[in-house]
């Protein structure tokens, strides 16, 4: 895993609560048994109209200011339902490296450390404010400092975030959790020495 | 020593590492792996020439895209067909526990873990599946992951995690008259919000669970993950030893007799504390029928979809008009006015044995709507074996419903079981999320008995009505 210290980009706003990995991924792509090549699906069935190729010009995503975009911002529990990881590949494989919403599924926030994207949790207001930006100014940048939890504009704007201490540090570092866990390996073969069978 | 919750007890048996600033390494008594979600890991495995830590404590089947047709025709979908028989590689590669597609034990990985009695009380259980939930209901702490950490599973049998709040789920009181396990868990999702239960675990309580088959507590934990929890569980008790006592998997004879001293241990001890407390009398439970697009845009039959102008805040208007939108719905219609085309009985959460009963007592002696095409799908092919013996699938097709082989089937509809663009199913699975159950799908989730109803009334009916009328 790549580490991620800081990072700035363009914000690309998706102003709906609820969005759940269905949407991010449709079923459909699940098939594939590689980790790679999801980003041309992201969002499938919003972003393209029935015939699958053609651009839905009403999908936020496909607004020309926000091409490139690296940073996602939406409504409240993003990533919520199915435990497909298939949805944190298919936002890297597109380009975003960080997602900022007010709150994130579990199972999806889980996921997204383990892909080395960045999802910051911020207060309501904040988010509505970067929303606003983001709708209001295509090409709005926003940049963010994880070795200081910090995450500002060029235009007055600067919050800092709450993340759970270890994944920050996985995160910092680009470790993978198995080389981690496997330090203690002394140590689960004491636990599976004492197990009961049942 | 402080009362414990059963969550608490099972967590504290599964330490294996703590360290203050981390999440705690827990053990993993049970992995449970399906095609969909598991490829990439052994990938991975195989990248850094690990082994699986642990092949007797994993237990594999296919069930998101095996046709439900008949097993001996061929699959037709090439992809399908190329991740079923990546799963049948890796679990020979790897010497895991496989039911593979021909085998008497295979079905819906949620339905068989119980059904054969790997999923025991007291057990740490995970899977690449966020119904994982599920086995929760016999006292267990069971939950979904990511691949990444399928793969960590399989090379460590061991987990990072860090200790979720936890959340009692009380509904006291008897369950009414038409009211089932499905409107239970519905009517405490429409309550708490899809995002209620966000990083908690829940223990449901009360006279109405415990009244509960061990079929029906599974419905109930199985849609723990629709109102965001972690995972949901119940307390083991004499429903759930009866359950498990024979199953092929569980200890047998006196190692069973010794297990379930064991289990007696595990149940939250009176004035242990649970970080939140929802109460939901069963006196205001009715049979529930979704209207939008999430799990939480629940309503009482006897109701009406709601208006947009009902929702409080902006955003959750925003999302009532897509999704009235998306369901071609008029807000402010009485539910029982919405027609159907289509109806699924399936799924991890509602496609077991008893499920089949209640449905079959539904359309016995009746025919399905000229207008509707209707499916049964049992949960497993040992549900599917033991329905066939009980002369249901006659019940059934006499009815007019198709009768198929056992699989996740229209539930996600990656096999070839999905809903064209504008239809309308009512269906006994766990997601209406848009195109879930096909691209411009409309899914209305409900139980088997209303799903039955509806199949043969071509609408919703209230199934309280239906019974009383129709001397069913």
């Amino acid at each position: 895993m790549e580490p991620f210290k800081r990072h700035s980009g363009t914000v690309a706003p998706l102003n709906r609560v609820n969005v759940d990995t269905d949407q991010i991924i449709p079923k459909q792509f699940l098939k594939r048994i590689e980790k790679t090549g999801f980003g041309p699906f992201l969002f499938f069935d919003w972003r393209f109209q029935d015939d699958g190729k053609t651009p839905n010009p009403k999908f936020e995503l496909n607004a020309p200011g926000y091409k490139g975009a690296s940073i996602l911002v939406a409504g409240r529990n993003f990533g919520s339902g199915s435990s497909r990881e298939h949805a944190p590949w298919a936002l890297l494989d597109y380009g975003f490296k960080v997602l900022i919403a007010s709150s994130f599924a579990d199972i999806f926030l889980n996921n997204c450390f383990q892909n080395g994207i960045l999802p910051v949790t911020l207060p309501e207001e904040q988010v509505q404010q970067i929303m606003t930006r983001a709708q209001t100014r295509p090409g709005y940048m926003l940049s963010v400092d994880l070795e200081h939890n910090l995450i500002e504009d060029d235009h007055g704007f600067r919050a800092t975030f709450q993340i759970d201490e270890f994944r920050r540090y996985c995160l910092l570092n680009g470790f993978d959790d198995i080389g981690l866990t496997l330090q203690h390996a002394d140590k689960i073969t004491a636990y599976e020495k004492k197990r009961k069978p049942f | 020593m402080p009362a414990k919750t059963l969550f608490e007890k099972i967590w504290n048996a599964h330490l294996v590492h703590q360290e203050a600033s981390k999440p705690d390494l827990l053990y993993v008594d049970l992995h449970l792996v399906h095609e969909v979600t598991s490829p990439q890991a052994f990938e991975g495995l195989r990248v850094t020439s690990r082994k699986v830590r642990r092949p007797d404590l994993t237990v594999a089947t296919v069930d998101h895209n095996v046709p439900t047709w008949a097993r001996n025709l061929p699959i037709t979908d090439e992809v399908s067909l190329k991740q079923i028989q990546a799963m049948d590689k890796n679990a020979k590669d790897f010497g895991l526990i496989y039911y593979n597609m021909q085998s008497p034990g295979q079905g819906i990985v949620h339905i068989i873990g119980p059904e054969q009695g790997y999923t025991q009380p007291g057990m740490l259980i995970v899977c690449g599946d966020s119904h994982t939930s599920t086995h929760g209901a016999v006292g267990s702490l069971a939950y979904g992951i990511g691949t990444s950490e399928v793969e960590h599973v399989l090379a460590t049998q061991c987990l990072w995690q860090a200790k979720p709040k936890t959340m009692e789920v009380r509904v006291d009181g008897k369950l009414p008259f038409g009211v089932t396990a499905k409107d239970i868990i519905l009517g405490i999702i429409g309550k708490i919000g899809v995002d209620g239960a966000t990083g908690q675990v829940i223990e449901y309580t009360g006279e109405a669970i415990r009244s509960l088959t061990m079929e029906g507590r599974f419905t109930v934990c199985n849609m723990s993950i629709e109102g965001g929890a972690r995972a949901g569980m119940i307390a083991p008790d004499e429903t759930t030893f009866a359950y498990l006592r024979g199953r092929p998997h569980a200890p047998q004879g006196r190692d069973f007799d010794l297990a379930v001293e064991h289990w007696k241990s595990l149940p939250t001890e009176p004035g242990a504390k649970f970080d939140r407390l929802v109460e939901l009398p069963a006196v205001t439970l009715e049979p529930f029928v979704t209207w939008g697009t999430n799990p939480g845009m629940v309503a009482a039959v006897s109701g009406k979809v709601p208006t947009v102008n009902s929702f409080q805040s902006e955003a959750d208007r925003a999302a009532a008009r897509r999704a009235l939108e998306y369901m071609g719905l008029e807000e402010g219609i009485p539910i029982q006015e919405v027609g159907i085309d289509r109806v699924f009985i399936g799924s991890c959460t509602n496609a077991r044995i008893t499920d089949l009963r209640a449905a079959a007592e539904v359309v016995k002696g009746r025919r399905v709507n000229a207008k509707v095409y209707a499916m049964v799908v049992p949960g497993s092919t040992a549900v599917k074996k033991q329905a066939e013996a009980e002369g249901l699938d006659q019940v059934f097709k006499d009815a007019g419903f198709d009768w198929r082989e056992a699989g996740c089937s229209m539930c996600l509809g990656m096999n070839p079981d999905f809903l064209k663009p504008g239809e309308r199913c009512a269906s006994t699975s766990n997601r209406n999320f848009e195109g879930r159950q096909g691209k411009g799908g409309r899914t209305h989730l409900v139980s088997p008995q209303m799903a039955a109803a509806a199949a043969i009334a071509g609408r919703f009916v209230d199934i309280r009505e239906w019974s009383k009328n129709q001397g069913g």
